[in-house]
Parts: C-alpha cells; structure tokens; sequence
C-alpha cells in the first residue's frame, strides 16, 4: 500500500494526532489530526493472512474474511488501527487469543515522517526485534500505524452461547475443552462453546449448560484487570472474563495496577527514543 | 583482568559456581550452532540477585556478557565473543508455581521446556512450544528466540504463551513485564522482550500460559509422488478452514535416512510424506481427519496410514522429532537452515533449494514444518572434505536468498543471532533497522547485554563488529 501521502500528512514537526472512527476516545483534542488509508490491499486464504489500511473499518474486514470462511480476532468495532493501537481484547479472548497476536507486519510512520516496516507477512517470523508487539497498544505514541498484515483464523463450524447458574464460575470453566469465552457475574455464568455442533452440544451438556441468545451486556463503567485467579472473589456489579482476567465494572474504579518505577522509567526511554519531541498523540500516556 | 572479574563474581556468587579453566572456557565457546567465540568467564548463578550481581560487575568492568540457556540454539544467539561472561541460568530451574485452574505457571529459566511439560501432565496441561529440541532446551532460552516447534502451527510460538518475565536489565535493575494479568498498563515490553535474543537483558522469571491437552488426537501419515502434491496438500487443507495441530513434511532422503533409524514402515519410494495431527473434541477430529483424507486423495497422495493407537502415534512423531539423528548415516556434518516462506510458495521454492544445493555438490534433506511454510533445509555433508565449508556457506546464502525473493522472512524460528545478522538488510531497509536498534537501546543503554548479534553495524550504532572465524555471514 503506498503511504506516501499519509507520511507526507504526518510529517516531520508540530504536533499531530491520529483519527479513526472515534470509537475508542478519538484523536487528542487540539491537535491536528491525521488518518490512516483504509481498504482491504488482499485477502490470502491459504495462507490465513490479509492485508488493509491502519483506517479501514474492523467491520468491512470481517464482511471481506467472512467470504472466505475466516475472520480476524479484533474486537469488532472502529478501526483496525484503532484495535491494535488501544490493544484491547474483546472478550472472545479466551479462545481467540489477545489482539498482540493479530499483527504479523506494521508499516507505520515514524516522528520523522518516515515509513517503517516492523515484523514481516508470515505466519512464523522471529526476524529481529518484535516491534510489532510493541505498537499494540502504545496508542500511537510511536507511530502511527499505516498499513499491516494480519493473522486470520477459520470462521468457527458452529458457535453458541450457553448459560447457568453457578456462585463458582471454576468448576464449569475446567471442564470446558477451549470455550472461546467464559463470563461470570457472581452469581451466573455464560459460556461461548464453537466448533463441531455435535462437540458443542455434548461439551454444554456435561456441564448441564443452557442455550441462551446472547452474552449478557457489559457494563461500561470500567475496564479492568486482576489476577485470572482473583476473578472468583470480585464483588459488585461486574461481569468477568474467566480464565483472562478482564473485569467490566459498572462503577469507575481507581487503577490498582501501579506500575513499578523502573518500568516506567524503561517505557520513557521507548518513547524518547522514537519520538524524542513528543510530537505524535501529545499527552497520551502508555507508563 | 579476567583475574580481577573472577574475583569479585566468585565473591558475589561462590569461587565454585565461577569457572575460568582452559577447558571449561573452550566447553562454552559456542552453542549448537557453528559459530565459535571465546568466553573470558563462565558463571552460574542461582537467583535473581546473583544473575543481578553478576550484571553490575560486567558493568562495572566494561565488560559484555552473554546469557545462556541449555545452549541448543542454532542461530549463535548465546556464542560468547570478545571473552565476555557467560551468565548460564541452567542452575536456575525450579518451576516456582503452577496455577492449573487459570492454566498458568512460573518457572525459572533454566527450566527444561520438556520438564515443564511433564510436571503440568498430571492436571493434563501441556507448554506448547515443542521445539526438536524440547527434551534439552531450556524455556529462557525459548524466551530468548522465541522457539517454535512442530505444534506452534495451531497455538503460536513462545511469545504467545508468555504472559510476563522477570528480567535483570543490562543496568542491573529488576523489572517485571508483563505478568498474569491479560494487559497490564503500558508499553508491551514483555512482547518486546520476548525473541530479543539476550539483548535487553536477562530473564529470571517466566510465567506461561500451559494449554489444555486435547481430547482427542489423531495422526495420520500420507505419502505423494511428488514434493509439489505434498505442498499443494498443505495450502489445501489451510485453505479449507482447518488448522491441524502440526502439518509437517519429509522429503524422500529424509525419509530414507529416518526409517533406517526407526524402522516404523515409513514410505521409502514416495517423494514426500506429510505427518498430519489433529486435535481436539472427537467430533471434530474425525469430521477433519476425514476432510483431510479427501484432501490429500484428491492431490495423489499414494497411501494414507492413520496411527492406531498412541505407541504407532509416537513411533511416527519419534521419526520427525529424530530425524537429525537419522542424518548422521548418512555424512558426519550437518547444516541446519531456518526460513519461512508463503505455503502457496513452496513448491517453486524446494525445487530452488534442490537446485541450489546440487549446484554446490551437496546433498539437502527437508523435514520441516509445511503448514506455517517453515522451511528447514538441512544440508549434509563431511567436513574433512576440502573447501566444502565454503560450498555449504554459500548454498546457505541462496537458499537465505530466495527465501526472502519469495516473500519470505530470515527465521521462523531459530532467530538472527550472528548466523543471519548480516542478512537483515535482506528484509528490513536501514531505516527499519534503526529502529529495532533504538527499541535495543532503550533496554540496554549499557550495549553490553550481548553485543553485536542480530543487527547488523550501521544500526547498532558504529559498534566494533566482531566476527568469530567460521561465521557464516
């Protein structure tokens, strides 16, 4: 994908930002703002890779990978650029995997201007430094992502939603072979079960699982993270990833994930030494 | 010198753990790859604050230092140069917890990769990445180069199963990355850590991710006439929406070669076999076993054995996993190469590699992992011949070289250490370079944490590039 006119966008000095559908707290207000190219550059089935624009929209991927029985594991809405550069999961994490693992090849433009190639367009690659894992969710604050190759997964054969009640989410998420989700809310569980319908209805029968629609809403007051092992010890209004660890709340909470001081002294250096004058989305933090 | 730094690491760990001997230095010069450099001491710590300690002195002296695992890597990753202090962590192997409900565990990095496996059976749990290697190599050095094995086809290599490390930095501080918290605030610098080849500094800790065994497995073993059915086999069975749990190929002298060793009734007269293992809930086994079967028909495969019970599955998995053994049959010396190249890709690029290595007079056997497109090209040979290193380097080179040509990448799995360090430009522009550099220093702003492996001179910054004779570069 050429990204000349996008790097020259970016350029060399002042401040910059970077836009996408605004679904994930939008550009740094002020400041002027930049998009990605969006389009899907191709989709290569056999060997489960595709390539698109940083701005092209999670939904027209999935419409394109769903016509070759695939899709990606990105949460689904707002960009692509977006989802790899906040980095959350959504809550298929279980089985789909975290979004780090999603991103095989980034060309992004530096502070300077400049196109980079990070990582490389095959499935297995440890060429050099990972700096691919580094830009899932550094929210642009070392470059802005222009194009990528990511890894696609086959469209699961069958997938269904399945509940009961439990005051210990564990028992069930240990029998479970691979659910691609597990959520508990305290006082009940729901679980994502996919592949073979006959494997499905036999792994949610011996759990004594109900069919159900749909998961249950997630409340949006926050997002956070524990411990895996703390989930089943959480209180109030939530519903939790079992097994992951990620906890949505209905009330904000305060971060209880202090980072150590010598991280974030590390984390500044990264950033120091890519973007030295602080020009790409200003006041974002990642420490 | 060297006198002074044995002295203040024998004083910060014990006189018996430092070793500076003749034939203690020349047992650590190099690790299984080719590549040999000299050591100037060779330490073993136990913990944290030793590997910490012997960090600081190293600093202190100026001096660079190397960390090594069970020393099986292929790449010259853990190759000491400039007689630098080998930090061996093989003393460090104790899995300190193992969380079977959340599936998680922390272990030192001197643990075994095979050992973790088995200590984590009993709540059938298993550590994915399998490398050939996994009965002798250790998991920092699979942090290290983020190792694959034959069943990252399905579930990723290392850095997928790595939620977070424990790392000495090259100033001596101790940090924590990552951790079993799914996104811990910040930067991913366990991501960035993990395959950065000894060069931003030391893991002391590593917690993984165990993944459930499956249910269900089934092997099965098909032969075709020709490389090319075998391969299009491969694209076939992706292309179709299934991802086997290892897709592995054995082209004929391999095969040969393999069953001399075994004897489990391998196809001799075919071109190519696949060893195909599907995992997971029965149902979907069998519904995939079958649609693989029709696959491999519908492209010619000759005979299709499915392994009757788990003695047949492990005769045909010792077959793969021991094929390096095999070889020694057939010349004393082998050269085991590491590239990734598109599926769709690899016909055109094996009948290159065929052609390339006949060019040189040389003989290649191929037993790699078909469904990433990992190829392993292993080029047999006895080193008493005259001149024929120089033969086996530049077959390397090529088979490097067309490799990328098609799209490819340097490794897939072995990583860069100095075996491929000069072949980055290959696939990354200076720029590119650059700044993989900077990531490397923001981790080790002391530049001696492993100096001079994977990136070439211009980007690590008009560093004195030191190349031990031998190196293939």
């Amino acid at each position: 994908m050429d990204l000349t006119a996008f790097a020259a966008a970016v350029g060399a000095t002042g401040q910059v930002t970077i836009s996408g559908l605004g679904m994930r707290g939008g550009p740094v207000e002020g400041v002027r703002a930049v998009r990605a190219p969006s389009g899907i550059e191709w989709v290569q089935a056999d060997e489960m890779t595709m390539r698109c624009g940083a701005g092209a929209p999670v939904a027209d991927v999935d419409s394109a990978l769903a016509e070759v029985g695939q899709c990606v594991a990105l949460p689904p809405s707002g960009t692509v650029g977006g989802a790899l550069s906040v980095g959350h999961s959504d809550i298929r994490r279980l089985g789909y995997g975290p979004v780090r693992d999603v991103l095989l090849q980034a060309c992004y433009v530096s502070d300077s201007g400049q196109v980079v190639q990070a990582g490389g367009p095959t499935v297995k690659n440890v060429s050099g430094f990972d700096l691919c894992r580094l830009l899932v969710g550094a929210r642009g604050t070392l470059g802005f992502l222009g194009d990528v190759i990511l890894r696609t997964r086959p469209r699961p054969l069958h997938s269904q939603w399945y509940t009961i009640d439990t005051d210990d989410p564990f028992p069930t998420f240990t029998r479970l072979y691979r659910p691609a989700s597990v959520l508990w809310d305290g006082s009940r569980l729901w679980a994502l079960i996919e592949g073979h319908p006959a494997d499905v209805a036999e792994q949610a029968a011996g759990c004594s699982l109900t069919e159900c629609a749909a998961p249950p809403a997630l409340p949006s007051g926050s997002r956070r993270v524990v411990a895996p092992a703390a989930v089943g010890s959480l209180t109030g209004d939530f519903v939790a990833e079992v097994g992951i660890g990620i906890v949505h709340h209905a009330e904000p909470l305060p971060s209880t994930n202090p980072v150590e001081s010598s991280v974030t002294k590390l984390a500044r250096r990264i950033k120091a030494a890519f973007d030295p004058s602080g020009r790409l989305n200003p006041g974002v933090s990642v420490g | 010198m060297t006198a002074t730094l044995a002295a203040d690491l024998g004083a910060a760990l014990s006189p018996d753990r430092v070793r500076v001997g003749a034939t203690e230095l020349a047992l650590y010069k190099r690790d299984a790859s080719n590549l040999e450099g000299q050591a100037g001491v060779v330490c073993f710590p136990t913990t944290t604050v030793e590997v910490q300690a012997c960090v600081r002195i190293a600093v202190r002296h100026g001096r660079p230092f190397v960390a090594r695992g069970a020393g099986t890597g292929l790449a010259g990753g853990a190759t000491p140069l400039d007689d630098a202090i080998l930090i061996v962590t093989t003393k460090m192997n104790r899995i300190l917890s193992v969380d079977p409900v959340n599936r998680l565990a922390w272990v030192e990095p001197g643990v075994l990769n095979l050992d973790l496996t088995r200590a984590v059976s009993v709540h059938g749990l298993h550590f994915a990445p399998d490398p050939s290697s996994q009965q002798s190599c250790s998991i920092g050095g699979n942090v290290a180069n983020n190792s694959g094995g034959p069943h990252c086809l399905a579930d990723g290599v290392t850095t997928a199963h790595v939620l977070g490390l424990e790392v000495v930095l090259p100033d001596g501080e101790i940090v924590q990355l990552g951790g079993d918290e799914a996104e811990p605030t910040g930067y991913d610098l366990r991501g960035a850590f993990v395959g950065s080849e000894g060069m931003c500094g030391i893991a002391t800790k590593v917690c993984v991710r165990l993944t459930q065994d499956p249910p269900a497995v089934r092997t099965l073993l098909m032969d075709f006439a020709s490389v090319e059915a075998g391969a299009l086999t491969v694209s076939a069975i992706i292309a179709a929406g299934m991802v086997p749990a290892a897709l592995e190929m054995m082209d004929q002298l391999c095969t040969r070669a393999v069953e001399q060793y075994i004897h489990a009734g391998l196809p001799v007269d075919a071109a190519a076999i696949l060893l195909v293992e599907v995992a997971g809930l029965p149902h979907g086994v069998e519904a995939d076993v079958r649609r693989i079967v029709e696959i491999g028909t519908a492209h010619g495969a000759g005979t299709v054995r499915i392994a009757k019970d788990e003695a047949e599955r492990a005769l045909l998995w010792k077959g793969r996993k021991n094929a390096f053994g095999a070889i020694a049959r057939i010349k004393p010396n082998y050269y085991l190469h590491d590239t990734v190249v598109p599926r769709r890709r690899l016909p055109e690029v094996l009948k290159q590699v065929y052609e390339i290595v006949e060019r040189h007079e040389l003989l290649a056997m191929n037993v790699f992992h078909a469904g990433d497109g990992n190829l392993h090209p292993l080029l047999v040979f006895d080193k008493r011949e005259p001149g024929v290193m120089d033969r086996v380097f530049a077959a390397g080179e090529e088979i490097v070289r067309v490799s990328v040509a098609a799209g490819g990448v340097l490794s897939g799995e072995h990583g860069i250490g100095l075996e491929k360090r000069d072949f980055m430009p290959l696939m990354f522009a200076p720029i590119d370079l650059d700044a993989q550099a900077r990531l490397r220093h923001s981790f080790d702003t002391t530049g001696l944490a492993n100096p001079n492996k994977v990136l070439p001179s211009p980007a690590s910054c008009g560093d004195l590039q030191h190349v031990p004779e031998g190196a293939w570069i």
